[in-house]
């Protein structure tokens, strides 16, 4: 009876449903996995050479266009040698190498072998257009809408410039502002050459 | 007569292009109204900056784009959708209640509520024990045995020599 009694009076210890444990760890691991896959997003540098750069399209600017259209295609360029600067009317640094693309931009245009696209990183309208009139540039520009292609290319900043063959292979990065018009025509040449 | 319906037609011509004009001009918004716009966005390239108080060159000109959107009659919500296509969706400073931006919403009241549970517990199970009071007082040691079976021994033998 007493032995009863005392096996009655013990302290009864009620864990967490296994189903609530089961969800709280899944639930921890999801969420553990989502932080790290955005760590890890974070962490990669830009684009590498040697990847293939996914189509995208740029509108561009009134007043620019490319082969009479107002939006050009990466994949409608298949062929070419595809120069694109990314800028902002608010970076300094963009300036310094303006007029040298504007000149190979010239230099390279009666070839048709390469294309020069500017994409105006997170900028305002009307000082990108003065921008654009200040140093005289004339190839095809346009706004980065939505940071669409930045986020595609992942840049860190700008200025930032991406070579991509005629295949559409990614040959090479410039971060920072080109130091001479030689710099651009360089890289250009060696991929025109392959 | 007809000189004094002329030039009543004229002032009365001249009064609507005037208010006409008067109507179309907004007063330029205060930077207070800017700012409240302003605050609700982020800028786009610095990090973990609010608009209003960002000093950068860009900062400034996007303030100055509000100011123009708010002046031509844009509303709040206009111009936030605006800096959302132009510059994507983490300029905003709430972000938008979709796809795993959801997370932003539910986590932290989740681990309230979860923290809350396991605090209450954990208080329940350190107030039960002394609310019982059904805990044997004295547990039973190997001294307090031994004189029992003693004690069991005595009267076993006391019962032999009745």
């Amino acid at each position: 009876m007493t032995e009863n009694m005392n096996s009655d009076q013990q302290p009864t210890r009620r864990g967490v449903p296994l189903w609530a444990q089961i969800t709280i760890w899944v639930a921890l691991v999801a969420l553990l996995v989502i932080l790290a896959l955005g760590l890890r997003r974070s962490q990669q540098g830009t684009v590498q050479p040697g990847d293939i750069i996914p189509d995208f399209s740029l509108k561009m600017f009134d007043g620019y266009n490319f082969q009479g259209k107002s939006e050009v295609k990466l994949s409608e360029l298949r062929g070419n040698v595809v120069v694109i600067n990314f800028w902002a009317s608010w970076c300094k640094p963009c300036e310094q190498e303006a007029a040298d693309l504007e000149q190979a931009w010239q230099y390279y245009q009666p070839s048709g072998d390469v294309v020069f696209l500017g994409a105006d990183y997170v900028d305002t309208e009307p000082e990108a257009r003065a921008y654009l009139e200040k140093f005289n540039i004339s190839f095809p520009n346009g706004p980065d809408m939505g940071t669409r292609i930045s986020q595609m290319f992942r840049i860190k900043g700008v200025p930032e410039t991406y070579f991509i063959d005629r295949e559409g292979v990614l040959q090479y990065i410039q971060v920072g502002p080109f130091a001479s018009i030689g710099q651009i025509q360089s890289i250009v040449d060696k991929l025109l050459a392959q | 007569m007809k000189k004094l319906i002329w030039i009543t037609l004229i002032v009365v011509a001249l009064a609507a292009i005037w208010t006409g004009i008067a109507a179309a001009q907004q007063p330029t918004p205060s930077d207070d109204q800017v700012n409240a716009v302003a605050h609700q966005l982020y800028c786009p390239v610095c990090e973990n900056t609010p608009l209003d108080v960002c000093p950068t060159q860009a900062c400034a000109q996007w303030r100055e784009l509000i100011r123009q959107k708010l002046a031509e009659g844009w509303s709040q919500d206009q111009i936030k959708q605006y800096f959302v296509e132009n510059y994507g969706a983490r300029v905003l400073a709430e972000p938008p209640r979709q796809g795993l931006n959801w997370l932003a919403y539910i986590i932290p009241p989740v681990i309230i509520l979860v923290g809350a549970f396991v605090l209450f517990r954990a208080l329940k199970s350190w107030t039960q024990p002394a609310m019982r009071g059904s805990v044997p007082a004295e547990p039973e040691t190997p001294a307090k045995k031994s004189e029992d079976d003693y004690v069991a021994r005595f009267e076993e033998e006391l019962r032999k020599h009745k």
